[in-house]
């Protein structure tokens, strides 16, 4: 079975399994982002986060994350996964893992990769504090996008 | 047959996870406003429009096949 490289989950997310699948032998330096569920957030307890995506959609959207990635470092290796469903505190939500010949390239890519996918990948996250839930948009505050449509490489600015 | 998919909070104001509207051709533009007003969707203007799979424009066209998913800003990550 060939493994994907750009996943949506409701299994728990294993971290060892992202970083073999980016292993090279040309790497020099690999990173690895894991985006876990917070408990407070502005003085709010979050008792546990619920998240939602288009999954065939949200694959995709991965994988031109990944392409961006490869075209701005055309050297690197990158793995996404994302988990959807109920999550408690401390669970992964998110693991990118990122290899390259040098760290330079392995730090700024994966960075790169979740700025991206907080502006592309139709993923929603439903917040259940003590006293109510919301489902959580616009958390970069990109007030309604100009074009109607988010910012793709390749756009005129 | 048009396949509109829903999530997140418009998902909870539908309740229902789709819709299959009998339009044979609407403009990205004039479905959203359609399904504004029909079912009084909120935050539709901070909404964007997919149309298989690919982020779609207002003047984009829409044609009976076709499956059309309404996006709340994400919040991925």
């Amino acid at each position: 079975m060939k493994e994907k490289l750009f996943e949506i989950t409701s299994e728990p997310i294993k971290v060892d399994q992202l970083i073999k699948k980016v292993e090279s032998r040309n790497a020099g330096a690999m990173t690895t982002f894991i985006g876990t569920v917070r408990e407070w957030t502005k003085g709010k307890r979050t008792l546990y986060l619920e998240y939602q995506a288009y999954i065939p959609m949200a694959e995709k959207m991965l994988k031109t994350i990944g392409d961006e990635i490869q075209r701005k470092w055309p050297d690197t290796k990158i793995a996404i996964t994302h988990r959807i469903g109920r999550l408690d505190i401390s669970d992964i939500a998110v693991c990118i893992a990122v290899s390259s010949p040098h760290r330079k390239a392995a730090y700024e890519a994966n960075e790169y990769a979740i700025e991206r996918i907080k502006q592309i990948v139709p993923i929603w996250k439903k917040e259940h504090w003590e006293n109510g839930e919301t489902w959580i948009g616009d958390q970069l505050e990109n007030v309604a996008y100009l074009t109607g449509k988010p910012k793709m490489e390749g756009d005129n600015e | 047959m048009i396949t509109v998919l829903l999530f997140a909070h418009l998902q909870d104001e539908i309740g229902q996870r789709e819709l299959k509207l009998a339009i044979k051709e609407v403009t990205v533009k004039d479905l959203k406003q359609t399904l504004t007003e029909s079912y009084h969707l909120s935050q539709m203007e901070t909404t964007m429009v997919a149309v298989n799979e690919e982020y779609a424009l207002d003047h984009d066209v829409i044609r009976a096949g076709d499956v059309v998913a309404l996006i709340p800003p994400v919040s991925g990550g």
